[in-house]
C-alpha cells in the first residue's frame, strides 16, 4: 500500500477508526439511491473524494475507475471512443458514482440483451474493516483465479466493505438504433416479447405500458432493416424514442413519477400479467414488472412467489421488509459472510438485510 | 479479515495425499453401502483407477472410495455421512478438467455426478434448459437445436465435458467474447452444502434478492457446494456464421490486428490465433488448409443475419489488410467454416500426436501485450530447452501455450512445470491472471501466491468456510495456504504494477 492516494488514505483512516470504536459507517456516493434498500444508521462516509479514471484503453474493452468517479465522466469518456456501459445503469435524475452503481448493482433497459451490472464487473478493490485493501478479479475479460468476490460485491449494498475501485467491461456503441411501437395488451406483449427473443433478432430493449409495447433494435443498419420488415410496428423518430428509453432507465417516465407506492417484481419472463396488482409497467422482455400497487405486502409477495419470482418494495413499504425474504439456508450463508468480512458490523449495517 | 492464523486449520495439499488409516476405507465403505445400492460404491483397486486423475494426468491420486449416487436424496445422504465421519469429498463430472480440480483425495470420497445425466426440461418459450450436472455440454445445444436455440459456452472439450464441470470452472470457449462465459449463461443452480442444506441460487428470473451467491458459486471449483441441477440460458441460433482466416508473417502484427478489430467497434463471435508451430501440428491431422508459411494465423468469426455478416466480414477484411495480413480467406460454406475451426478445436489432441506429453497453460493478459508475451515465451523455450506451441483465445487475451515434453525424460516434467509457472508469473506482471478458464485446481496453487496477497487469500478462505464450515469439500485445492506460499518463495506481484516498470525484462 505504498504511496497511497491521500483520499484513499483518508477513507482508510476513517474505516480503521470506526472498526476500532465499533461504530457503524453509512457509505455514500452521490446519494442518488438513498431511497434504495433498508434504512441504515451510521456516520456518513462520503466516497466521492476518491475519484478518477485510472485506466482505459478502448481496444481492451475495459475501464478502471475509482469509486467516486461520476457516471457522467465515465460515459462521456467512453462516448468519445464510441463505447458505452452496456448495462445502462440508472442515474435517477442525478449523477451517481461508479462505486454506488456497482454497490447497488442495478441495470437499465438493455439488461435483458446485454447483461446486468454484475456481468460487466471484471474486478474490484475492497477496503476491509481492518483497513486492508484487497483486489479481486482483474482487468481482463476471462479470469477464474480465486472466488469471484468482485461480482459478489456487485449489489452487496456495501455490507462487506467499501468498494474503492472497479474494472468494468465496456462495449462498442451499436452502429444504429431504432424503436418500434405496437398497440397491444399486456398479454399480447408478453407473448410477443418471449417469441421474438427466441428468434435471431437484434432486440436490445423491450417495454410495455398503457397498451403500448416498445421495442428497441440495435446493431448493423442492415440487420435493423431486416428486423423491421419481419416485425412491422410503427417506426418512431429518434428523439421521442430516446426520451422514452431514458424515462425507463432513469425512472423519469410518468408511470414512475406518479406511483406513490411501487413494487419491483423479478419474474420468469413468461409469467402471465399479475391480475389485480394495479397499474403495471413491463421491462426486460417480461422478466421485470413494476407494479404501482396498494395491495398488502404479504398479498403482493404471494402473487410474485406464485408466479415463480420475488417482489421488492421499491417505494413505500415497511422498514426492514422491503427486500423479498431469503430462504433460511441462504440467510445463514449471508450471516457467516458478514461475520467474516465485517465482524463489528461497521459497514452499512441493516442496509441489505435488517439485522446484518 | 483476521489474518495471523487465518489458515491454521486449512489442509495442505500434501496432506491430501496421505493414505487413510487402516480400516478406515472399510468402515466408510460400509457406511456408504448402507445408503446406496452396492454398485454405487466402488472400493476395489481396479474400480478406483479410472478416477485417479482428470484431464491433467501428471497429477494422480487414487481416492479412498468412489460414490455414484443416482438421486438428490442419495447424494445428500452421502454428504451428511461424510460430514459426520469427517471424510473429504471431491465432486467430479466428466473428468476433462485441465487443472487437477477433480484430482481425488487419498482419504476422501470421490463423488461422481456421472449418473446425474438427464436433461430435465427444454423450455423453448422461456429459452431455458434445466439439466443435471452430468449432462454433456454439447448435448444441451443438440437438444435445443429443434427450437432454433443453442447454449453458447463451447469449451474445446464440449463433446465430453459436463455442465457441472463447466459451472465449477466457469468454462469459456471460442465464442465467449460475444456470448460470455458460463457465468453469463447460467440463470440458476440447485445443490447441497456439506451440511446437506439445499441451496437454490438464482432460478428462472434475471435477478434474486440478497448477495449474488450465484456469481460466487460459478467457478468455485467444487469448494462451496455440490450442484445437482443447473438452469441454463438458451439463445436463438444466428442465421449465418462465417469465418475470416488471415495469415501474418509476424506474431506481433497478428496481435495488433486483434486490437485493431476491437478498436474498429467490431465484437466478433470468435477471435482466435495460432502460431506457426500450432498450425503445423494440426494441419496433417485435420487438413484445414492452414497457411504453413505464416508466423501466425487469425480466425475471426462473424454471426448474425446474412446482410449483417456480409458487412462485418467486409469490415474485418479491411482491418486485417490494413494490419498487414499476407493472405485472407473467407469461409464459403458451413462445411468450410467448420473445417477452418477444426484445427483450432483440435490443437490439444494434435499436441498429443507430435509429443509424448504436453502441458497446457491458461493465463490471460491484456490484448495489447500479446506480441510481447509471445516473444518472451520464445526465449523461455531456449531457457528450458522445451518447445511450446501457442493457441489463443486472442479476442479475450486468453493464452493456451502448449509446452511439449517427454515425461520419461529425466527432469523434463520439472522443466515444463517451471516453464509454465514463468509464463503465468509474466501474465500477472502484465496485469493479467494465471487462469482464464481452466481453474486453479492443484496445478496453479503456487501461482496463486504470486497473484494474491495473504489478506486476499484469507478472504477466499473466509468465503470457503461460510459455505463449508468443516472444510471438507475439495479441500486443499484452489487456494494455497501461507505455509505453501512461503515454501514456494516467489513474491506476490501487485496486479500489473511492477516495482520497476521501466526495466526491460525479456
Amino acid at each position: 500500500m505504498d504511496r497511497m492516494d491521500s483520499a484513499l488514505q483518508n477513507l482508510r483512516g476513517r474505516v480503521i477508526e470506526a472498526n476500532a470504536a465499533k461504530t457503524p459507517l453509512r457509505l455514500r456516493g452521490a446519494g442518488s439511491k438513498d431511497f434504495y434498500g433498508e434504512r441504515c444508521d451510521g456516520t456518513l462516509l462520503d466516497m466521492r473524494g476518491y475519484r478518477g479514471v485510472v485506466d482505459y484503453e478502448p481496444s481492451e474493452l475495459v475501464i478502471t475507475a475509482r469509486c467516486g468517479t461520476s457516471l457522467s465522466e465515465v460515459e462521456s469518456l467512453l462516448a468519445r471512443h464510441q463505447q458505452f456501459l452496456a448495462f445502462e445503469p440508472p442515474a435517477f435524475a442525478a449523477d451517481p458514482t461508479i462505486g454506488g452503481i456497482i454497490a447497488c448493482g442495478l441495470s437499465g433497459p438493455r439488461r435483458c440483451q446485454a447483461g446486468a451490472a454484475r456481468d460487466f464487473v471484471l474486478g474490484a478493490a475492497l477496503l476491509c474493516a481492518d483497513g486492508q485493501l484487497l483486489h479481486f478479479g482483474g482487468k481482463v475479460i476471462k479470469n477464474v483465479a480465486g472466488f469471484d468476490v468482485a461480482r459478489l460485491l456487485c449489489g452487496s449494498l456495501g455490507i462487506l466493505g467499501a468498494i474503492t475501485e472497479v474494472s468494468l467491461k465496456v462495449l462498442p456503441l451499436p452502429r444504429a438504433e431504432q424503436t418500434l411501437r405496437f398497440e397491444m395488451t399486456a398479454d399480447a406483449a408478453l407473448e410477443s416479447f418471449n417469441r421474438w427473443a427466441g428468434q435471431p433478432l437484434p432486440i436490445s430493449a423491450t417495454g410495455w405500458c398503457n397498451g403500448q409495447a416498445w421495442l428497441r433494435l440495435s446493431g448493423a443498419p442492415s440487420a435493423l432493416r431486416a428486423a423491421r420488415t419481419r416485425l412491422g410496428g410503427e417506426l418512431l423518430d429518434a428523439a421521442p424514442a430516446d426520451e422514452w428509453w431514458r424515462g425507463l432507465r432513469h425512472q423519469t417516465h410518468a408511470f414512475f413519477r406518479e406511483a406513490h407506492t411501487l413494487w419491483r417484481l423479478s419474474l420468469p419472463s413468461t409469467a402471465a400479467p399479475l391480475a389485480g396488482a394495479g397499474p403495471q409497467l413491463i421491462e426486460w422482455g417480461g422478466a421485470l414488472r413494476w407494479c404501482a400497487s396498494d395491495l398488502p405486502a404479504a398479498e403482493l409477495r404471494g402473487l410474485a412467489t406464485a408466479a415463480g419470482g420475488t417482489a421488492l418494495h421499491w417505494r413505500g413499504g415497511e422498514a426492514g421488509q422491503r427486500f423479498h425474504p431469503l430462504a433460511p439456508t441462504l440467510l445463514a450463508i449471508h450471516r457467516r459472510l458478514k461475520a467474516r468480512f465485517d465482524p463489528h458490523r461497521i459497514f452499512n449495517p441493516g442496509r441489505l438485510i435488517a439485522d446484518l | 479479515m483476521p489474518q495471523a492464523e487465518f489458515d491454521a486449520d486449512e489442509p495442505r495439499w500434501s496432506e491430501c495425499a496421505e493414505a487413510p488409516a487402516a480400516g478406515r476405507r472399510l468402515a466408510v465403505a460400509q457406511a456408504l453401502r448402507a445408503l446406496l445400492p452396492a454398485d454405487c460404491v466402488l472400493s476395489g483397486d481396479n474400480e478406483l483407477r479410472p478416477y485417479e486423475c482428470d484431464g491433467l494426468s501428471v497429477f494422480r491420486q487414487q481416492p479412498m472410495l468412489v460414490a455414484l449416487p443416482r438421486t438428490e436424496t442419495e447424494l445428500r445422504a452421502v454428504l451428511l455421512e461424510c460430514r459426520q465421519l469427517g471424510v473429504p469429498v471431491v465432486a467430479r463430472g466428466a473428468g476433462t478438467g485441465l487443472s487437477g480440480g477433480a484430482m481425488p483425495h487419498a482419504s476422501g470420497v470421490l463423488l461422481s455426478l456421472a449418473r446425474f445425466d438427464r436433461i430435465l426440461e427444454i423450455n423453448a418459450p422461456a429459452r431455458i434448459a434445466r439439466v443435471q450436472p452430468g449432462v454433456r455440454n454439447l448435448a444441451v445445444s443438440e437438444a435445443a437445436a429443434a427450437h432454433g436455440l443453442f447454449y453458447a459456452p463451447d469449451p474445446s472439450s464440449q463433446i465430453a465435458c459436463s455442465i457441472g464441470g463447466n459451472v465449477a470452472e466457469n468454462s469459456g470457449g471460442v465464442h465467449c467474447l460475444k456470448y460470455g462465459l458460463t457465468l453469463h449463461n447460467v440463470l440458476g443452480l440447485r445443490g447441497y452444502t456439506i451440511d446437506g442444506e439445499l441451496m437454490e441460487l438464482g432460478g428462472r428470473t434475471l435477478d434474486a434478492p440478497g448477495l449474488d451467491l450465484l456469481a460466487l458459486c460459478v467457478g468455485s471449483e467444487g469448494l462451496l457446494l455440490v450442484v445437482t441441477e443447473v438452469i441454463l440460458k438458451l439463445l436463438p441460433k444466428p442465421e449465418l456464421a462465417q469465418v475470416v482466416m488471415a495469415s501474418f508473417d509476424d506474431v506481433g502484427k497478428a496481435g495488433e490486428a486483434v486490437a485493431a478489430i476491437i478498436a474498429a467497434g467490431i465484437v466478433p463471435s470468435g477471435l482466435e490465433m495460432m502460431d506457426r508451430k500450432a498450425a503445423a501440428a494440426v494441419e496433417p491431422f485435420v487438413h484445414a488448409g492452414y497457411d504453413l508459411s505464416a508466423a501466425a494465423i487469425l480466425l475471426a468469426e462473424s454471426d448474425g443475419t446474412p446482410d449483417e455478416v456480409r458487412e462485418e466480414v467486409a469490415a474485418m477484411e479491411r482491418v486485417l489488410h490494413a494490419a498487414g495480413a499476407t493472405a485472407i480467406e473467407v469461409s464459403r460454406s458451413e462445411a468450410e467454416r467448420l473445417r477452418f475451426w477444426s484445427g483450432r478445436k483440435n490443437a490439444f489432441p494434435a499436441a498429443g500426436r507430435i509429443s509424448p506429453d504436453y502441458y497446457c497453460m491458461d493465463g490471460t493478459i491484456p490484448r495489447k501485450s500479446l506480441g510481447q508475451v509471445l516473444k518472451a515465451i520464445e526465449q523461455m523455450e531456449h531457457k528450458y530447452d522445451l518447445k511450446c506451441m501457442n493457441v489463443f483465445h486472442a479476442g479475450d487475451g486468453n493464452l493456451h501455450p502448449l509446452i511439449l515434453f517427454d515425461a520419461n525424460c529425466e527432469g523434463a516434467w520439472e522443466r515444463a512445470d517451471r516453464f509454465g509457472a514463468d509464463i503465468l508469473e509474466l501474465c500477472v506482471q502484465l496485469g493479467g491472471t494465471i487462469t482464464g478458464e481452466h481453474g486453479v485446481g492443484v496445478e496453479k496453487l503456487n501461482s496463486m501466491c504470486v497473484q494474491f496477497s495473504p489478506a486476499e487469500r484469507a478472504a477466499f478462505f473466509a468465503v470457503k468456510r461460510a459455505f463449508d464450515p468443516p472444510g471438507l469439500l475439495n479441500p486443499g485445492k484452489a487456494i494455497p495456504t501461507l505455509a505453501r506460499c512461503a515454501e514456494y518463495g516467489r513474491m506476490h506481484v501487485r496486479h500489473g504494477r511492477l516495482a520497476h516498470p521501466d526495466l526491460p525484462r525479456f
